[in-house]
């Protein structure tokens, strides 16, 4: 019996009645993966209009951006911004995290809802109403205020990320902690922080991403000697199709596989 | 939690003691809440207060007097009619679109060993999490005048003119679907490898083929994850900016180009509030709806 006519599952179906599900299956995967994918070949492309194959190869568009003072400031600032975002977003997200879910209070529910509101409010009318408070604080274009937004866009991805991980965590080892004499500090740092440290660990990495992939609010936020560089990639795509962002979309998928691959691998180690 | 039960019933003290113990059980609840503090006061500060303070000025005119002339400006003029039925048009088919292509694949992934399955994933992952922006300009690139698409087509003998695939409605289109497809088929495919094999087992013993047994047992099981993911969705179309603004060539113009439009063209804040005001009721609206309907399973699943 081939593997056609093997059974597929439980129903007695066979591999070969379901051929069409595989093939529509690995369509929509192609469908998702390549588009993407097929950029990095097209920006070591000699031409103006990115062939693929490309018929010569050039470091050419990579030239282009890494010897653009514009884009290299652009770039300088998004990385910053995405550093500063993590590094404040991660402990703010969660401390709310942990203290929500130890305390257990009945407007905890409330609380959560009102932290979670940048997920559910449209980007655009946090954008355009970050621009409007900006505008009456002085604050637009300044990196505090592109750091400020992106850090609330991240505090909720990591207060779902560790509050998942909270939830499988046993808080009786904390209790046992104390009892032998720990502070709570003590105990959450020694004990719990150890425990969902790779909850922690993904969601500083996502909180990096999320900033560094940002571009509605950075769109109002950000501008003239701090625009990010989402914003200048935008920018410049109003006008033409730049073959230079071919070369900055390969160099941020390349972070963005590096960073989810950490993550995974970190998440290996863990288990 | 109530008082230790050392102290003798009905003493003077017991009272005081219970009472002290409870104030401190409270403080300490309370205390590890303020923990959020930093966090709330961050969204309070930066969208809470905002988002209020923008809404406030949709009911100003703009003189500054109390009035609901932005409101009654959205009813009167038509183009506000356009943007919206092009808001719920480009929603709803993307939504529609993302149905047909995602089903199959949360199926196809629901049915390979979890091993295949989690190696799949990692082609439904990486969009994901690649920038918005990088995967709206690939498609830029693929679809334009001189494009792979296009040259691929020609050269194949599909169609012998370049076709206008981007700056119009299909180009939106495709932009999103690929965009949203992934926020689909995540919780979908949740919904269904959590199934239990053994309700399937179970209709085909009892004489079911495997196309009945699937539309009457394993399709309704899954339905609660296609309206969570289906409701993300269309709420995430309802507010999106970046793909019909960069793919759509100003001949698409949603909601949310138009708030912006108002803002950068003609710095009207009014306008732009109002729009927002009524953008969010919808959004609401509709999560509400869903989260009744789904029971809130997984919507809340990610920000992007």
């Amino acid at each position: 019996m081939s593997w056609f006519d093997r059974p597929a599952s439980d129903t007695q179906i066979t591999h070969r009645s379901r051929l069409w599900l595989y093939g529509l299956g690995v369509l929509v995967l192609a469908f998702l993966a390549l588009p993407t994918l097929i950029v990095i070949p097209m920006s070591f492309s000699q031409s103006q209009y990115l062939e693929f194959p490309p018929r010569q190869w050039s470091l050419r568009w990579y030239e282009a951006f890494f010897s653009s003072p514009s884009w290299m400031a652009a770039t300088a600032t998004s990385l910053k911004a995405g550093i500063c975002t993590a590094l404040v977003a991660t402990p703010v997200g969660t401390l709310a995290a942990y203290g929500l879910h130890v305390s257990r209070l009945r407007f905890g529910g409330v609380v959560i809802l009102a932290l979670l509101t940048p997920t559910i409010v449209p980007v655009i009318l946090v954008g355009i109403a970050l621009f409007y408070a900006f505008v009456q604080l002085k604050m637009v274009n300044s990196f505090l205020g592109i750091v400020l937004a992106h850090t609330m866009l991240a505090v909720p991805i990591v207060m779902m990320i560790v509050g998942s991980a909270l939830k499988s965590f046993d808080l009786d080892q904390e209790r046992v902690a104390r009892s032998l004499g720990a502070t709570r500090a003590q105990a959450f740092l020694q004990v719990t922080m150890p425990q969902i440290g790779f909850a922690i660990v993904t969601s500083a990495l996502l909180s990096f991403l999320t900033s560094f992939d940002e571009v509605v609010v950075s769109l109002f936020v950000s501008g003239g000697d701090n625009s990010t560089l989402t914003r200048a990639m935008f920018m410049a795509l109003r006008d033409q199709i730049d073959p230079t962002i071919a070369a900055i979309s390969t160099i941020m998928i390349v972070i963005t596989s590096l960073l989810l691959a950490a993550s995974q691998l970190l998440g290996k180690a863990e288990k | 939690m109530s008082a230790p039960g050392l102290s003798i019933a009905g003493a003077p003290g017991d009272d005081f003691h219970a009472a002290a113990l409870r104030r401190d059980h409270w403080r300490e609840r309370l205390g590890l809440a303020a923990l959020a503090a930093p966090a709330l006061l961050l969204v309070t500060v930066t969208v809470l207060l905002p988002v209020g303070w923008l809404f406030g000025l949709s009911f100003f005119d703009d003189a500054g007097a109390p009035s609901l002339e932005h409101y009654r400006r959205m009813l009167a003029e038509p183009s506000y009619g356009r943007t919206f039925r092009t808001t719920f048009e480009i929603s709803l088919l993307t939504t529609a679109i993302c149905i047909l292509l995602g089903y199959p694949l949360a199926y196809f992934l629901s049915q390979l060993p979890r091993r295949a399955a989690n190696l799949c994933m990692i082609a439904v992952l990486l969009p994901f999490w690649t920038s918005l922006l990088v995967r709206t300009y690939a498609w830029l690139v693929l679809l334009q005048r001189r494009g792979l698409i296009n040259t691929w087509g020609i050269e194949l003998g599909l169609w012998s003119e370049p076709l206008q695939l981007v700056h119009n409605v299909a180009g939106t289109l495709i932009g999103m679907v690929h965009i949203m497809l992934p926020f689909l088929v995540l919780p979908l495919y949740g919904t269904m490898r959590a199934i239990d094999r053994d309700l399937l087992r179970a209709a085909s013993s009892l004489g079911s083929t495997p196309a009945h047994g699937f539309w009457t047992v394993f399709f309704p099981l899954s339905l609660p994850g296609l309206a969570a993911g289906s409701a993300l969705v269309f709420v995430l179309c309802l507010g999106f900016y970046v793909t019909p603004a960069m793919l759509g060539g100003g001949k698409v113009t949603m909601v949310s180009n138009r708030i912006a439009n108002d803002i950068e063209l003609f710095f009207n804040w009014g306008a732009a509030s109002a729009l927002g005001v009524v953008l969010l009721v919808i959004t609401l609206v509709v999560l509400v709806l869903a989260a009744r309907l789904s029971r809130g399973a997984g919507l809340f699943g990610a920000g992007h």
